[in-house]
């Protein structure tokens, strides 16, 4: 029997998850999600299991890796030697804002890029330009500054390789992980 | 122009290093025929304190890498005709001295090295040489010289250096060394030579440290400055960058990104031991030596944005240096220690600036073009190196820091991480060849170049070490 409350019990709780709002993608997607929902508390569960108990390691947070959730979008991506985040990234900084604001206990490490072209060191400074931009969004947005740390790898781990400007523009990203994920 | 006919390039194939400018079709030929096929070399220790350096660095890795090739891509005006004629009983060892020698005096670019042949009867220090003859060989000046058995496997290694028109002696040495010094007292030859008949100091002896993308993997090479020996200080499936030679040459400092960001760590040479100097919140980059050693400056982003700071080079005593709400990176010391020059966008596009190692107003330094990045000073502080973008083009340009006159000294599209030869005279910089990072060097007037590459892999972020200590 309680085997049997322990299961409905997370059952409701993934629901409560995956009803928690989302933010819209720019496609213009319909959000049927009920606006604020508060999400699963950080209560620890005791042995056996109790009502009202939730997921308290935010990496188990099933919408992290769930394509149909803005959460499991993760990159940012800037204009040609600019750190603006564009219209269309706003509601993935704020839906990890809010999975921030949910789970103190998570920790993200938001890490820079640049194009290739021109000093290392310089592609350094703008990729820490880039990620310092989306922590200062996150952070206007309530996530706390301890939970968000800003870096820059620069030039050196391009998701693509050509010389172009298509590549380029894949290249001049932030890329927002969580803690077990780097 | 009859002394093109007359000069061969005698290279052997195991010097790895291609000669090309004027010489004849046929000994270009012989040569590249000879190139070896997998570059691989054992470990030939220089010297003995290098020896013990080297050791502890094969230990941490243990791993032989393909050796950079050399070729000269363009000649100065002026060079000396030069005669290096074999040694006796140079056979004993086994890189030989004269093809080393003759092979450091070509790549400067100063010599033309006039091929001898066997010489009968042989010559060595010891001969009383009929100068009038070589001058009829069109030869300014000429090397003799022997290697003879010291007994316990050393060899004494002598040599005369003779200035042909004016029929005196310009003085020799004499090595005591093992086989495995051979190479290495090859270049203090050749660095003797070239101050006697320039005037400048030589930097045969000294060691190059780059970076080598292979697939996934990224090593940190040292190599002797003619690239052979190649040596790993470490290997890292994440990047590897900056490079840089504390003053005494035992150290390096340099960014790696194992954990995911970057961390500034300084490398002991001689133990394979390293330390995270600079390992804050954010990314920790760009480090730059003091002239004593003691210091580093570095761009750190733990208080937001890119900032100087310097930091003890044991990672204590860190202090902030700039307060800008730019990136402020890339510093270097000057070489009297009284100003860090750095790259900075506070005025828009990324400019050279300077501000006192003690801290004070900023000063801009450069002011053609609207991409100046990269600053490194020449060893004397006159001269100012730097990468400047012309047309979308990123070249390497130099600065006469008390004219401001700038001339650009490459003509590549993605040069970068240019670094003086410790005698001011030669600056490596990382370029690009068909898509893959090479090296490359440019004297500071800009008319001899050269190309150093690994076969198949990517090459990059070059710096030049310091004067050997003895």
């Amino acid at each position: 029997m309680k085997k049997l409350l322990l299961a409905a019990t997370m059952t409701a709780v993934l629901a409560a998850c995956q009803s928690t709002p989302e933010t819209q993608e720019p496609a213009g997607v319909e959000d049927r999600a009920p606006k604020a929902t508060p999400g699963p508390t950080t209560t620890p569960v005791p042995p056996g299991g109790v009502p009202g108990t939730a997921i308290t390691d935010p990496s188990k947070d099933p919408r992290l890796k769930d394509p149909a959730s803005t959460l499991s979008k993760r990159s940012v991506y800037f204009e040609f030697d600019s750190d603006a985040i564009k219209v269309e990234y706003v509601p993935v900084v704020e839906a990890h804002a809010a999975f921030l604001r949910q789970y103190k206990n998570a920790k993200m490490l938001i890490q820079g890029n640049a194009d290739e072209r021109g000093s290392r060191e310089y592609n350094l400074g703008l990729g820490q330009r880039r990620s310092d931009a989306i922590k200062k969004r996150l952070v206007l947005l309530g996530a706390t500054e301890s939970q968000v740390e800003s870096v820059s790898l620069g030039e050196e781990k391009p998701v693509c390789a050509e010389h172009d400007e298509a590549c380029w523009a894949k290249n001049r990203r932030g890329d927002m992980l969580y803690g077990g994920e780097y | 122009m009859a002394i093109v006919g007359l000069w061969r390039q005698r290279l052997r194939s195991r010097l790895g290093v291609i000669i090309r400018g004027r010489y004849s079709p046929r000994s270009r030929g012989t040569f590249l025929a000879r190139f070896p096929q997998s570059g691989l070399r054992t470990n030939r220790p220089v010297t003995q304190t290098l020896r013990t350096a080297l050791a502890a660095l094969v230990l941490v890795v243990g791993q032989a890498h393909a050796q950079l090739s050399i070729e000269i891509t363009g000649g100065g005006g002026d060079q000396i005709p030069i005669a290096i004629v074999p040694f006796a009983g140079e056979t004993q060892l086994q890189s030989g001295l004269s093809d080393v020698i003759e092979a450091d005096l070509a790549r400067s670019g100063r010599f033309r090295t006039l091929y001898t042949g066997p010489q009968d009867p042989p010559l060595n220090e010891a001969t009383k040489v009929n100068l009038a003859d070589w001058r009829g060989r069109t030869a300014d000046a000429l090397v003799v010289g022997g290697v003879y058995p010291a007994g316990g496997g050393r060899y004494e290694v002598r040599f005369r250096l003779y200035d042909v028109p004016k029929q005196v002696s310009l003085g020799g040495v004499a090595y005591t060394i093992t086989a495995a010094q051979a190479r290495a007292t090859a270049h203090r030859i050749a660095d003797f030579v070239y101050e006697k008949l320039t005037g400048d100091k030589g930097v045969f002896a000294t060691r190059i440290a780059y970076v080598v993308k292979s697939g996934p993997r990224y090593t940190l090479q040292i190599a002797d400055a003619d690239g052979a020996n190649p040596q790993t200080a470490i290997t890292s499936n994440e990047p590897i960058m900056s490079p840089t030679w504390a003053p005494d040459g035992t150290r390096l400092a340099y960014v790696s990104f194992e954990a995911k960001k970057p961390v500034v760590y300084v490398h002991s040479l001689a133990t394979g031991q390293r330390q995270a100097v600079a390992n804050f919140r954010g990314s920790n980059s760009a480090p730059g030596w003091s002239p004593d050693g003691r210091q580093l400056a570095v761009a750190l982003s733990r208080d937001g944005g890119t900032q100087l700071f310097i930091v003890n080079a044991d990672g204590t005593g860190v202090r902030r240096l700039t307060s800008s709400a730019a990136i402020d990176t890339e510093p270097r010391f000057s070489p009297d220690g009284q100003w860090i020059y750095f790259t900075s966008d506070r005025g828009g596009g990324p400019q050279i600036y300077r501000i006192a190692a003690a801290g004070g107003d900023v000063q801009r330094v450069t002011f053609n073009g609207d991409y100046n990045v990269s600053p490194r000073l020449s060893p004397d502080g006159k001269m100012l190196v730097y990468v400047a973008r012309n047309a979308g083009r990123f070249q390497v340009a130099a600065m006469d820091l008390a004219t401001r006159q700038t001339q650009v000294l490459t003509d590549g599209g993605r040069d970068e991480s240019p670094s003086f030869a410790p005698n001011g005279k030669m600056i490596l910089y990382a370029t690009d060849a068909g898509g893959r990072g090479v090296l490359a060097a440019t004297s500071s007037d800009g008319r001899v170049k050269q190309r150093l590459s690994v076969p198949a892999a990517d090459v990059r972020e070059p710096a030049w070490g310091p004067y050997p200590a003895n």
